[in-house]
């Protein structure tokens, strides 16, 4: 955990919450600088039959197909017809469901192994770094990268770590082979912005500050009034075109990207009372936080949550290792849920992401147990459709409806076993991991001979 | 009485329970895992005066037993959580000194025992018990000797309740974090590890000399060479952090110099050597969840447990846990995900463990005069869809309540009432 310190919140699930709106177009312009070059590899279409689908976006099916066609989801459902040359797969016994999200990633910005050398996920030299983006650090040659993705994972949202109370632009990447991250950026997924409360900025500019919760919100509110300042001296230019041109500023680009909410706020924040604070600071400046990451308390006010329609993204269990995650509980994504709120599992870690599904399958169980009924349904949709909303991607992506990305994964058995693996991992209909071919388990470039085995090893 | 008697004071001694609390119970119709011989269906297992009374399928039930029904249920021993600071800290919270009592400063510390910084009321002991774990073998940290572990039970008012055996293990550290002791140089560990070994063996020919100040300087202090004479006579097992192979290899060179008596702990790319591992007859604490290379460890492999059993290795599992020490059951259960055996999986977070610390004869399975730390899950305790229904440490029931269980009931139904 080389950051420790984020969770976000979930997508919309209960039947009485409204789905939130979703955000203005956020896709960049056609002359956004480091623009993706992902490209979708072609495959043939794939009949995956007879399994137990969760959908993610409807009640779960047995004895169930999905057909994946050019990259899409064909269908989901039982009378589905192959087009000829189809690669048909019965899969009895077996389990679909979407390709697993992970809002809270430092895949690639703080690679394996570990070294100093490869620390690219903090610039932790001012409390505010709005100007740097995570893509700039990104290693795709990270070899945490296929372990993820043997884990189901497909798509990620790659952060700057917490030392700064606003660390800079997250990168939303798909998860497949690549020289470049430009070839991974997930083609129209708007950008993050990574903010952090409590603990960690304090604790990290302690001697020029802030040093104290009442620095970190005063640090917030001067950046983001330098950043209306900024985009009112553009407007006017814009409008006039008289005058000297203004002086472009990294910094502030990015925070009038979050008033024009064309950025998507992704807010590290533990503490009930400081997510209210940081509530009433989007009021203030007229922005949406998107989702709270690692908040180990929105239990506590899973009503406003809701209400707010902001999204929790969280551990299932983690708590206790430092004061702000003191409160948390087993039972935090099931109260979300029930309360209407948008629930989240997250990772922020290499070990964890492996096991999204694991994570999920505890906050079900213990919500269950706690006499507070999550479905199969449910629980699925906090490791996809609702990571995919909190990253502006769920019309593309984050379930299994006709149209969207084949983003798939075919389980051994129940996703919420423990005993049940990604067997095959489609990335938009791109097989990039087969348990049972050593030809679809990449290696990056860092495992061939160091000795690091790598996946399926 | 003598130093070395102070150093290996055995608690085993401690196990006898309160009689106050010595109620007998019989856990009736579960499928019971003994762990030491084949499972039992709809078996009985009996409780008396904090021991295990009586196992098997035809047991009879005093009338002043309580009686648990655990028709459907699973009946195992109580989970075994070897080398964690679980115990040891308040709360584990990284920077707050305050809550942690698990390290002292300098390279070399034998002599010092976590024994006296046990807390029975620390904050991450009641959901570690609510899933089933019922002791712990509590290690000191940082340093090339971070010092004395010990088995304790996590359930008790004072250390005096809660301890099993002191010390249970000498922490020796072989991989990246014991470097700076040896002064940069993982040949440098074991130079500094045979300097001390052999002054602790000088120390003890030379007693007089040394009173009389009448020898060199020694590598350690008195009472830190005195620490480690049961290491050296090879009966207070090593667990020997190592991950590397090279580390390993070390780690089998030194004990075989001194004759000691070794458990490997974590041990990522054991894999690699799991037949001269078997050959001397070392036990391996592996994390089955470790899979991401490092310098330290360059081949870590989900299935290293699977591996070395089938080496022939005696396996234990253990994992360092984000979620504060509750995840033990479910490392064993990612250990058979993996290929490793059920059976061998729960003997590994129970027997091995035991037999590991040296009390195989009291802890660890469902036998006759064992210590009664008793699980009845209402399932494949593996599993997440499971959840132990009752903890019995020594005889007696752990209740189901922690600081996030007030929690959550406090904020069940919004806003909540203070």
């Amino acid at each position: 955990m080389n950051c420790l310190l984020l969770a976000a919140l979930g997508a919309a699930i209960s039947a009485c919450a409204a789905r939130p709106a979703p955000t203005a177009s956020p896709a960049p312009s056609k002359s956004a600088p480091y623009p993706s070059t992902y490209q979708r590899r072609s495959a043939p279409p794939v009949l995956i039959r007879n399994a137990t689908v969760l959908t993610a976006a409807g009640a779960e099916l047995t004895n169930a197909s999905v057909l994946i066609v050019d990259g899409k989801i064909a269908g989901v459902g039982t009378n589905l017809t192959a087009p000829p040359g189809v690669v048909d797969m019965d899969a009895t016994g077996k389990f679909v469901t979407p390709g697993l999200i992970d809002v809270h990633s430092h895949l690639g910005v703080y690679a394996a192994p570990s070294t100093s050398a490869e620390g690219d996920g903090n610039e932790a030299t001012r409390p505010v770094t709005a100007e740097v983006w995570a893509e700039h650090s990104f290693w795709p040659q990270d070899p945490q990268i296929p372990l993820a993705v043997a884990g189901g994972v497909t798509v990620i949202q790659a952060l700057p770590g917490s030392a700064n109370l606003i660390g800079g632009r997250s990168a939303v990447l798909r998860l497949v082979p690549a020289r470049t991250v430009q070839e991974m950026k997930y083609p129209g997924a708007p950008y993050g912005l990574k903010m952090a409360c409590g603990e960690n900025p304090k604790r990290v500019y302690g001697k020029t500050g802030p040093s104290t919760r009442m620095g970190n919100m005063a640090g917030y509110r001067s950046a983001f009034i330098e950043a209306q300042r900024y985009g009112e001296k553009w407007e006017a230019w814009n409008k006039s075109k008289s005058g000297t041109k203004p002086d472009r500023d990294l910094k502030l680009e990015t925070l009038v990207g979050v008033l024009r909410g064309q950025i998507l706020v992704q807010n590290h924040c533990y503490r009930a009372d400081e997510m209210a604070q940081m509530l009433d600071l989007g009021r203030e400046f007229g922005f949406r936080i998107r989702s709270f990451h690692h908040a180990a308390e929105a239990y506590k006010i899973a009503d406003l949550l809701a209400k707010e329609q902001v999204a929790a993204s969280i551990w299932s269990d983690w708590w206790g290792f430092k004061m702000e995650s003191l409160d948390g509980i087993p039972e935090n994504a099931a109260l979300v849920q029930q309360a209407g709120g948008i629930a989240i599992i997250h990772s922020d870690s290499e070990n964890g992401i492996q096991r999204l599904n694991q994570d999920a399958a505890k906050a079900m169980y213990e919500g269950r147990q706690a006499g507070l009924p999550v479905t199969r349904e449910q629980a699925i949709r906090w490791i996809t459709r609702n990571p995919a909303w909190a990253l502006g991607i769920d019309s593309l992506t984050g379930t299994l409806e006709a149209g969207k990305a084949a983003d798939v994964v075919v389980w051994s058995g129940d996703p919420f076993s423990v005993y049940s693996k990604a067997e095959r991992v489609y990335n938009e209909g791109s097989l990039v991991y087969d348990r049972n071919d050593p030809k679809h388990q990449w290696r990056t470039d860092f495992n061939l001979g160091t000795g690091a085995p790598g996946v399926g090893r | 009485m003598s130093a070395a008697g102070l150093v290996l004071v055995v608690a085993v001694a401690l196990l006898s329970v309160p009689p106050a609390v010595a109620q007998t119970v019989a856990i009736v119709g579960g499928k019971v895992y003994p762990v030491s011989g084949p499972p039992i269906d709809r078996g009985t297992v009996l409780l008396r005066d904090g021991r295990i009374a009586a196992v098997g399928a035809e047991v009879s039930v005093p009338d002043d037993a309580a009686r648990i029904d655990a028709t459907g249920k699973w009946v195992t021993p109580g989970l075994i959580q070897t080398g964690s600071t679980l115990g040891l800290h308040l709360l584990d919270v990284g920077g707050q000194v305050d809550t942690r009592e698990d390290s002292l400063e300098g390279p070399l510390k034998p002599a010092f025992n976590v024994a006296d910084a046990l807390d029975p009321t620390a904050l991450p002991l009641p959901p570690a018990r609510m899933q089933g774990i019922t002791s712990a073998v509590a290690v000191p940290t940082t340093g090339l000797i971070p010092g004395q572990g010990v088995m304790y039970d996590l359930f008790g008012e004072r250390v005096e309740s809660l301890l099993v055996r002191s010390p249970a293990v000498m922490v020796i550290d072989f991989s990246r974090s014991g470097k700076a002791a040896g002064g940069g140089s993982r040949a440098g560990i074991m130079k500094r590890l045979r300097q001390v070994f052999r002054d602790a063996l000088e120390y003890d020919r030379r007693r007089d000399d040394f009173r009389r100040a009448a020898m060199q300087p020694l590598a350690a202090s008195a009472e830190d060479l005195e620490a480690l004479k049961p290491v050296l006579r090879g009966e207070l097992p090593v667990l020997a952090i190592a991950n590397r192979k090279g580390d390993i290899e070390n780690a089998l060179r030194i004990a075989r110099e001194f004759g000691l008596k070794l458990v490997l702990w974590q041990g990522a790319e054991a894999w690699q050597i799991g037949a001269d591992i078997a050959r001397a007859r070392v036990p391996v604490v592996v994390e089955p969840l470790t899979d991401v290379p490092t310098f330290d460890q360059l081949a870590p492999r989900l299935d290293n447990a699977t591996l070395l059993r089938a080496a022939g290795v005696n396996v234990i599992i253990a994992q360092r846990d984000e979620a504060l020490h509750r995840n033990l059951r479910f490392a064993a259960g990612n250990a058979v995900r993996n290929g490793l055996d059920w059976n061998v999986a729960l003997r590994a977070v129970t027997l091995a463990a035991a037999e590991a610390a040296n009390v195989g004869d009291c802890y660890g399975s469902l036998e006759r005069g064992k210590v009664a730390n008793v699980v009845v899950w209402s399932g494949d305790p593996f599993e997440f869809s499971s959840w132990a229904e009752h903890v019995f440490i020594r005889g007696r029931e752990v209740p189901r309540v922690s600081r996030q269980t007030q929690l959550r009931e406090r904020y069940r139904k919004l806003p909540p009432t203070y």
